[in-house]
C-alpha cells in the first residue's frame, strides 16, 4: 500500500469527504494560507476555494455555536483549531449545545459538528499551547472523542467523523504529523469505539492513546530485548472506549500499564484502570501503573520540557515495575519521536 | 534627556534587542520558545508606556517584547527567559509569550487571544474599587478584537467606569489573514469601542510623538475617574508572525506593502521629526545602536552562562510551596 504522512492523510480525507458530501464546510483561522494548517487544509482550499474552506475571525466561542446552528440546518461544519487549547473558548457550544442537542430536544436529530484540535508538542509550546484535552471532552455524554495515532487512523477516523450523526472531537498530536504509514486510498471509515492491537504480547498490556501509542510500540521493542513480551493496545477513540479489547488483553497478560499524553488525575489512564478494575480485577497479577504527565502545567525551558513528557523508556520502566522487575535496569537510549523538531513554532 | 529623544532612544533599544535576538534565534536554535517579534511596531509600546506612571500596570498578548521592555522589564531576565534559564523573568517556565515584570508594572504577557484585555479590565476594576489613582493598560492586536472577551470586557469596563487604557495595536493581520477577511469592510475597531460609550481615537501607530501625546491624554482621563479610553494604533509587522524570518514572499502580503511601511519606520519617522532641532540625530542614533547592541549581547552572554532550571524543581510553582 502507498504511504502517507499523518498530516497528508488528514488532508486527503478532508478532500475526499468534501467531494462526496457538499454539506461539509471547513472553517478555521488561517486555513487558506501558505501553511494550510500544517498542510492539512491546503488541498481542500485549492480544490474547493473560499466558499467551502473559510478563513474565519478569531472567535472560537461564537464559532462553536455557529457550527452547531449550521449543523441544525443540515450542514456539516468541520472546524479546525490550530491548538486544542483554543477549544476551551469553544466549550459552551461544544458541551452545552452540541453534546446535548439530540437528547435535550427529545431525540429529533443530532448536530454533526466535527472539531479538529491540534495538540502542540515541542519547541517550548508551554502551558497554554500543548494541552491534551481528550479526557476533558471524553467526560461528556453525547460527544465522540478520537485520538488517532497513525496516518491510517488519522484518515479513517476523520472519514467516520464526517459521515456520522454525532458531534466529534478529533485531537491530533503535532508530534505525529510527520510520521509515515500505509493509508488506504479510498476513504475507508475507521469506526469509533474499536481499539487496535498494535503488537501482540503475553506478559504485560500497554494501553495507549495518540502519540503514546508510538512510544508504547518502541517501549515494547525495548522490553523484547529483555525477553519481556508486551501487548500494545491503541484505544483510537476514548469515547466510545473499546472496553472489550482492553479487558481481553489484560485477562491474558495479567498486567496493565496505561500511557497517556495528559495528566493522571481524572483522565484516560484513570478511566482505563477503572474499566479493568470493574471487569477483570481478578486477572490482575500486579498493580496498575499510569504513565502520564507530571502534575504541573507544561514548562517551556527545554530540559524541563524533555523531562515533562513520558516516552518509550518511561513506559518500559513502568512495565518492568508492574512485572516486579527492576525499573532502573539500564535500557538503550532512545530519542523522543518528536526530537529534532525545530521552531519557530 | 529631552522627552522626544528619550522616546526615540527607547525605540532604538527595542529594535536593537529584537534584531540581535532574531538573528540568534534563527542561527543558534537555542531559544526554544515560539517568539513573536515586534520589529516595526515599537512606537506603540514606547509611546504608551512612556505616558504611564510607575504605579500603572500593563498586560499584553503574545507580541510581548515591546511592552515588557517599554514598561521597564529587565533585559537580562527577558533574554534568560528566551533561553529557558532559571534566571529568566518567569524562571524558564513561561517563555517569550509569558514575560512578566511585576516590579515595574508589567504584570504579564498572555498567549491566548484577548486574555490581556479581560485581565486589564479586572485590574482597572480593582483600582476603581480601591479608589486608587492607577491605570491599567492592555495591549492587544486587531485579531484579538474579534474575540468575545474583547466585547464583554469593553462593556464591563465602560459600565464600571474602570480606569483602563485599551491599546489596539492594529498591524492589519492576524497571522496571514488580512483585516478585510475578518472584519466587515468599512468598519473600524475604534468606532466599535465608541459604541460602548467610551472615549476612543484612532491614530498613526508609527508616529511615536503622536502616540505619546494621545496616551498621556488617555492616561489622565482614566486617572481622573472618567472611565476607560480606547486607542487604535495603525502599524505594521515586518517579520513573520512568529519567528525571526521575513515572509513577504509567502503570498499573503506583498514586498511593496512591506516596503511602504518600512519607509514609514517609526524610528526613521521620529528621527526625521527631531532632525530640525537636532541636526546630528542620525549619528546619535548610530551611537545608541552600538550601545544597545552591546547591551543585548552582554545579556545573551550572561543568559548562556546561567543555569537551566533543575529538573528536580519541575513541579515547583504548580501550587504554593
Ligand atoms: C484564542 C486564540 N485563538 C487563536 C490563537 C492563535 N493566534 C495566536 S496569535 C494570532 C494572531 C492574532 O492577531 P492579532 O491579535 O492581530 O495580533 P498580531 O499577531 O497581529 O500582533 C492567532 C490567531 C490564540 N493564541 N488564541
Ligand atoms: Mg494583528
Amino acid at each position: 500500500m502507498r504511504k502517507l504522512k499523518y498530516r497528508e492523510a488528514i488532508g486527503e480525507a478532508t478532500v475526499q469527504c468534501m467531494k462526496a458530501d457538499p454539506r461539509i464546510v471547513l472553517a478555521g483561522q488561517n486555513v487558506d494560507d501558505h501553511k494550510g494548517g500544517h498542510g492539512t487544509t491546503t488541498d481542500a482550499f485549492r480544490v474547493f476555494g473560499p466558499s467551502r474552506v473559510l478563513d474565519i475571525p478569531n472567535s472560537e466561542n461564537a464559532v462553536a455555536g455557529i457550527a452547531v446552528g449550521a449543523a441544525s440546518m443540515g450542514m456539516r461544519p468541520l472546524v479546525v483549531h490550530a491548538r486544542a487549547d483554543f477549544m476551551f473558548l469553544a466549550m459552551d457550544g461544544l458541551i452545552n449545545l452540541a453534546a446535548k442537542w439530540r437528547y435535550m430536544y427529545g431525540d429529533k436529530g443530532g448536530v454533526p459538528v466535527v472539531m479538529r484540535g491540534i495538540v502542540g508538542r515541542g519547541w517550548g509550546q508551554g502551558a497554554t499551547h500543548s494541552q491534551n484535552l481528550h479526557s476533558v471532552f471524553g467526560h461528556f455524554p453525547g460527544l465522540y472523542v478520537a485520538t488517532p495515532a497513525s496516518p491510517a487512523d488519522a484518515k479513517g477516523l476523520l472519514v467516520s467523523a464526517l459521515r456520522n450523526e454525532t458531534p466529534v472531537v478529533l485531537l491530533e498530536n503535532r508530534g505525529l504529523y510527520e510520521i509515515e504509514g500505509e493509508v488506504p486510498e479510498n476513504p475507508e471509515p475507521v469506526p469509533f469505539g474499536k481499539g487496535r492491537i498494535v503488537r501482540t504480547g503475553s506478559d504485560v498490556t500497554i494501553v495507549a492513546a495518540s502519540l503514546m501509542v508510538q512510544e508504547a510500540e518502541r517501549a515494547a521493542g525495548l522490553l523484547a530485548e529483555q525477553a519481556i513480551s508486551a501487548e500494545v493496545v491503541d484505544v483510537r477513540s476514548i469515547r466510545p472506549l473499546d472496553e472489550a479489547i482492553i479487558c481481553t488483553s489484560v485477562a491474558k497478560t495479567g498486567r496493565l500499564v496505561v500511557a497517556d499524553t495528559s495528566w493522571a488525575r481524572y483522565g484516560l489512564a484513570a478511566e482505563v484502570a477503572a474499566v479493568v478494575a470493574e471487569n477483570v480485577h481478578g486477572a490482575l497479577l500486579g498493580p496498575v501503573r499510569r504513565v502520564t504527565l507530571p502534575d504541573s502545567p507544561a514548562p517551556v525551558s527545554w530540559p524541563l520540557e524533555e523531562a515533562f513528557h513520558p516516552n518509550a523508556r518511561t513506559i518500559a520502566a513502568a512495565c518492568l515495575d508492574v512485572l516486579g522487575g527492576d525499573p532502573t535496569l539500564p535500557m538503550r537510549e532512545m530519542t523522543d519521536i518528536t526530537a529534532g523538531f525545530v521552531g519557530p513554532y | 534627556m529631552e522627552s522626544g529623544k528619550r522616546l526615540l532612544r527607547e525605540m532604538v533599544r527595542i529594535r536593537c534587542v529584537e534584531e540581535v535576538l532574531a538573528d540568534l534565534y534563527r542561527d543558534e536554535q537555542e531559544m526554544r520558545t515560539p517568539t513573536h517579534f515586534s520589529i516595526g511596531q515599537e512606537a506603540v509600546a514606547v509611546g504608551v508606556c512612556a505616558a504611564a506612571g510607575p504605579d500603572d500596570v500593563a498586560y499584553c498578548g503574545h507580541r510581548s517584547h515591546g511592552p515588557y521592555l517599554a514598561k521597564g522589564g529587565d533585559l537580562r531576565a527577558m533574554v534568560a527567559e528566551l533561553y529557558g534559564k532559571a534566571t529568566g523573568c518567569a524562571g524558564g517556565r513561561g517563555g517569550s509569550v509569558h514575560l512578566t515584570s511585576p516590579d515595574t508594572g508589567f504584570i504579564g504577557a498572555t498567549a491566548i487571544l484577548a486574555e490581556s484585555i479581560s485581565l486589564a479590565v479586572g485590574a482597572g476594576w480593582a483600582f476603581a474599587l480601591e479608589g486608587a489613582p492607577r491605570v491599567a493598560i492592555t495591549f492587544f492586536g486587531d485579531g484579538a478584537a474579534e474575540e468575545g472577551a474583547f466585547h464583554e470586557a469593553l462593556n464591563f469596563a465602560a459600565t464600571q467606569r474602570a480606569p483602563v487604557l485599551f491599546v489596539c495595536e492594529n498591524n492589519g493581520y492576524s497571522i496571514s489573514s488580512p483585516l478585510r477577511a475578518r472584519q466587515p469592510y468599512g468598519t473600524t475597531i475604534w468606532e466599535r469601542a465608541r459604541g460602548y460609550g467610551m472615549a476612543s481615537r484612532q491614530l498613526d501607530g508609527n508616529d511615536v510623538f503622536a502616540v505619546h501625546a494621545a496616551a498621556r491624554e488617555a492616561v489622565e482621563w482614566c486617572r481622573d475617574g472618567r472611565g476607560p479610553y480606547f486607542l487604535e494604533l495603525r502599524t505594521y509587522r515586518w517579520r513573520e508572525h512568529v519567528g525571526p524570518n521575513w515572509d513577504y514572499d509567502e503570498g499573503y502580503r506583498t514586498k511593496a506593502e512591506l516596503d511602504s511601511w518600512m519607509e514609514r519606520c517609526p524610528i526613521k519617522v521620529a528621527a526625521a521629526g527631531l532632525s530640525a532641532a537636532h541636526p546630528d540625530i542620525d549619528e546619535e542614533v548610530a551611537g545608541w545602536r552600538r550601545e544597545f547592541r552591546q547591551e543585548v549581547l552582554d545579556a545573551v552572554t550572561a543568559a548562556k552562562a546561567d543555569p537551566f532550571p533543575a529538573v528536580a524543581d519541575l513541579l515547583q510553582g504548580a501550587y504554593e510551596s
